[in-house]
């Protein structure tokens, strides 16, 4: 790492004092979770824990509530018209479905499906977090911008025109500096919902790489639809069938060579979904 | 009697024929219309416009001299009227497209901003008299005459904003929303400026409206008639102006002298109308190079 050490210090403490409590119960736990779009049961009675370390994968067919499900953990479903969850869900211990998602969303950060970053610079993309949480100073959003940049492994592309549009970026590049502007804000985990579905292969290799280095710092859970990706990224995998039932979670390994559930076995082999 | 394909195809192409016809002239019509309008205005008006018509006070019962001080009344009026309109636009704006939702009474609001572009603008006079000059106590002056107006362009105001802000793609606010900023920081910071061009349009578009507005400013600021400028802002603020679209007005119907000038009318005109076709056609090129150029 080449700057902002003390930040990477400040995670570091963080990160031992959170695997000094939480690391046999995991990061994000959910018991008993079901979610309701109006009428809709989407998830139903979702029971896992989120592991400190490693890519958590949640794989699935389409629409079988992945996206949702993940949008339970920083409560970004409640921008939805009449979405509702049930059961329980907790981020370190506290009951996350009682937390203010304002500051609960800079614990937890988010990567979208689609690259969006704001029609701003480079720059002022990276550091639009950390001035939403009182950074003014200007060194100090410098070093923040470059260190996330280059954990996002961007860095060497971009510091020659931090000044210019986010958007003069290629799809891959501007999906890293949405990468990069989610850790700039510091989260202890970070979700990323399909962040390759809009990508080439190139692209998507990219990502994949930088979310198994972002692992060893970040607990990251990932939503696929992709049976390869997860066997490549992810340490352990969650499989959700339609009608957003857990039907199997388990290391990754063990999910794919010998599965404990019939119709995840059937999914795996592609037969449907 | 022979009905062989050919025939039937022969028909239909003659149908076709004068139903395009029709739509055709229909049409060239209304463009006739126009460009009448145009024609004559500008025939009958352009020898009147010079630098001294358009930076000269009017003599002899404004039979001679220049418009400048309609030309600075309309201009005030305007600029009045979009700096008191527009906060309110914007604001109301926000509100119907980030935080209303889509309630019952949401829609009767937007019902009654769309209600409220409908109402005839001498009955937005008559609101200014009641309401600016008496209730208020503003008097007939520019003030009252500068509100009124903004009034009568809110509802432009409001639509094109709120249109605006509809057509930010929501995944800005996601973005925003997922870093922990708050729902008014991500329309402050991101939504907001994403939606400015957009709202400017609305601007141009509600300073054409108003400047050519005659019944608005009827009762609630305009003078027939005055030798000089006000000295002061106050007194500027507070007593009647003349506007361009009123001076037209006065000049065929009240100036008993008028039929002396029928040039410097037109020529009045000409100043009016070639303002509102500039700022539509401003509006309308700006808003092509915006979209253009947009990036998502």
């Amino acid at each position: 790492m080449v700057t902002g050490t003390h930040d990477t210090k400040r995670e570091t403490t963080a990160r031992e004092w959170i695997r000094r409590n939480f690391d046999t119960q995991g990061v994000i736990q959910t018991e008993g979770l079901s979610f309701y779009y109006g009428k809709e049961r989407v998830l139903q009675d979702v029971s896992l824990s989120i592991p400190l370390d490693g890519v958590t994968a949640i794989m699935g067919p389409s629409g079988c509530g992945k996206s949702t499900l993940l949008r339970t953990f920083n409560r970004m479903y409640e921008l939805y018209r009449g979405a509702r969850a049930e059961g329980k869900i907790t981020f370190l211990g506290q009951d996350l479905l009682k937390a203010d998602p304002v500051s609960l969303r800079k614990h937890i950060g988010m990567v979208f499906q689609r690259p969006n970053p704001f029609p701003k610079s480079i720059f002022e993309n990276v550091i639009y977090g950390p001035k939403v949480h009182g950074i003014r100073k200007k060194s100090e959003l410098q070093d923040i911008a470059e260190e996330s940049l280059q954990r996002a492994a961007l860095w060497d592309e971009v510091k020659d025109r931090l000044k210019e549009s986010a958007f003069s970026l290629s799809g891959g590049q501007q999906q890293r500096l949405c990468i990069a502007r989610a850790l700039a804000v510091h989260p202890e985990v970070l979700l990323m919902d399909e962040p390759c579905s809009a990508l080439d292969p190139k692209a998507t290799d990219k990502i994949e790489q930088t979310t198994r280095e972002l692992a060893e710092e970040l607990t990251v859970v990932i939503v696929t639809h992709n049976l390869q990706q997860a066997a490549r990224v992810s340490d352990h995998v969650a499989v959700l069938l339609a009608g957003g039932e857990l039907a199997e979670f388990g290391p990754t390994r063990t999910v794919f060579d010998s599965p404990s559930d019939d119709r995840v076995c059937d999914y795996l082999c592609g037969r449907f979904g | 009697m022979m009905t062989g394909p050919a025939q039937i195809v022969k028909r239909r192409t003659t149908a076709q024929r004068v139903a395009f016809s029709l739509l055709t002239l229909a049409s060239l019509l209304s463009f006739l219309a126009l460009g009448a309008i145009l024609y004559t205005v500008f025939r009958k008006g352009v020898s009147a416009i010079s630098w001294e018509f358009l930076t000269k006070m009017p003599k002899s019962g404004m039979t001679q001299g220049g418009i400048y001080p309609m030309v600075l009344g309309s201009f005030y009026l305007t600029a009045g009227a979009l700096i008191s309109a527009l906060p309110f636009g914007v604001i109301s704006a926000i509100w119907l497209s980030e935080y209303a939702g889509g309630g019952w009474w949401v829609r009767t609001i937007r019902i009654g901003v769309n209600t409220l572009a409908g109402v005839p603008s001498i009955v937005f006079g008559l609101l200014g008299f009641a309401f600016f000059v008496n209730v208020l106590g503003l008097g007939a002056s520019l003030l009252s005459g500068a509100f009124t107006l903004g009034i009568l362009i809110l509802p432009i105001l409001i639509r094109a904003a709120e249109e605006a802000l509809r057509s930010v793609p929501n995944e800005f606010r996601e973005a925003a929303l997922a870093l922990g900023a708050t729902q008014w920081r991500s329309v402050r910071t991101v939504v907001l400026p994403s939606a400015i061009p957009g709202i400017m349009t609305g601007a141009i578009l509600g300073i054409g409206r108003a400047i050519g507005e005659t019944a608005p400013i009827l009762f609630t600021a305009a003078a027939i008639y005055k030798t000089r400028l006000p000295d002061t802002l106050i007194d500027t603020l507070m007593s009647r102006t003349m506007a361009l679209p009123t001076h037209i007005f006065y000049m065929a119907t009240e100036n008993p002298r008028g039929w002396q000038a029928v040039d410097l009318q037109f020529g009045a005109a000409l100043l009016l109308l070639g303002l509102v076709v500039c700022l539509n056609l401003g509006a309308v090129i700006w808003r092509t190079r915006v979209r253009r150029r947009k990036q998502w």
